[in-house]
């Protein structure tokens, strides 16, 4: 079964000017983990908002490739997001969700898809131009290039086992991570 | 234009949306994300025709502030249309903005404040202010259609320019009552 850090860090191994945003608990220890970069935009909060901040900055920024690597439970408060990014069918917005079948970060407890619910279903029916589900290595090494370049919206889900691997806690202050965020994209046209 | 809204309301004398979508063209906003209301429907429009501007139809209310904060990391200005039944929902993710302070410029139509004929819109009307209020969201309000551009121009100078979370009521004797005739 895949593991999450490992998946993380193949999703940005090599970013170039690839800008993240993370939904909150694992997945933005996740992407810590996977190296910071002042391209992510981690979450420690908003829960049900990652695939809209993907949405937002993917309209605002056109020529840029926008991934959102969000959880399984983060992806279920925020369905009818699906619906919206459907609509918008932005090109250059991929979102991943590390469904471990589980709500991590409240010990573990079984999340709608352990019970079978689909979410490459919804998102199939959301209109999202690719949707792949990933359940091995060599499957997610085949949805990197889609991931990376196939027209969006883009929707993957891969399968990782639950196992919790330590924390790695990147900044928690908003205004700091906002601004980073920004300088990094906009550089000197800060308005 | 005096606003009508498929004949169900009365009129105002004002032509309110039009000053208010004027605003927008003038702060440059670029994302109008909107569950609509039938006081919001010509700003709506007029969004809609402006190849400058990109509405996003939201499902929940909520969406949108994670669309705006997503569009103002990305260098875009957004608004946040909604009626007032919608702010309820909002109230967990509106700590993105304050948290983040991402600017936030919220106009929302009220119901259930003034000549209400729909008991169900009374409690999230009485409630909006006290509600914003609390989750540390800057409230002004529009009591007359002659108010609407000089309280829209302060709240996007407020939010774009200071960092805030800011809702703009536009209170029910502007938008007219609905009329179920």
């Amino acid at each position: 079964m895949l593991e999450r850090r490992a998946v993380v860090k193949a999703l940005v191994a090599r970013r170039k000017d690839l800008l993240v945003v993370s939904g909150l608990g694992s997945c933005t220890y996740d992407l810590a983990a996977a190296g910071d970069d002042p391209g992510n935009f981690y979450l420690w909060g908003a829960m049900g908002a990652a695939s809209l901040i993907g949405l937002g900055l993917a309209l605002a920024q056109p020529k840029r490739r926008v991934l959102v690597v969000t959880g399984d439970g983060e992806m279920l408060m925020g369905l009818g997001g699906l619906a919206t990014i459907g609509v918008q069918q932005p090109a250059n917005l991929a979102v991943v969700v590390i469904d471990n079948e589980r709500f991590a970060e409240t010990g573990l407890q079984k999340t709608h898809t352990a019970h079978g619910f689909d979410l490459c279903g919804v998102a199939t029916a959301a209109n999202f131009r690719t949707v792949q589900s990933v359940r091995s290595a060599a499957a997610l090494n085949a949805a990197l290039p889609l991931i990376h370049r196939a027209p969006g919206p883009v929707f993957v889900s891969i399968k990782v086992s639950p196992d919790r691997p330590p924390f790695v806690l990147p900044s928690r202050d908003g205004v700091h991570l906002k601004n980073r965020f920004r300088e990094a994209v906009l550089g000197g046209s800060l308005g | 234009m005096p606003q009508k809204a498929a004949g169900s309301r009365r009129t105002a004398d004002v032509d309110w949306p039009d000053e208010i979508y004027g605003v927008f063209v003038r702060e440059t906003i670029r994302q109008i994300a909107y569950v609509p209301d039938a006081g919001h429907a010509r700003l709506i429009e007029r969004c809609h025709a402006d190849r400058k501007m990109r509405t996003v139809v939201l499902t929940t209310e909520e969406e949108g502030i994670g669309v705006l904060a997503g569009a103002w990391l990305g260098g875009d200005r957004g608004a946040l249309l909604m009626q007032s039944s919608g702010v309820g929902n909002c109230i967990n993710m509106l700590s993105l903005a304050t948290v983040c302070r991402f600017p936030l410029l919220m106009l929302v139509t009220m119901r259930g404040e003034w000549g209400e004929f729909n008991p169900w819109q009374v409690p999230m009307g009485q409630g909006t202010a006290p509600i914003f209020e609390q989750a540390g969201v800057l409230v002004y309000r529009i009591d007359a259609p002659g108010a609407a551009r000089e309280t829209v121009e302060a709240g996007a100078q407020m939010a774009f320019n200071s960092d805030r979370a800011v809702a703009v009521l536009i209170s029910q004797r502007v938008i007219g009552t609905k009329d179920f005739k």
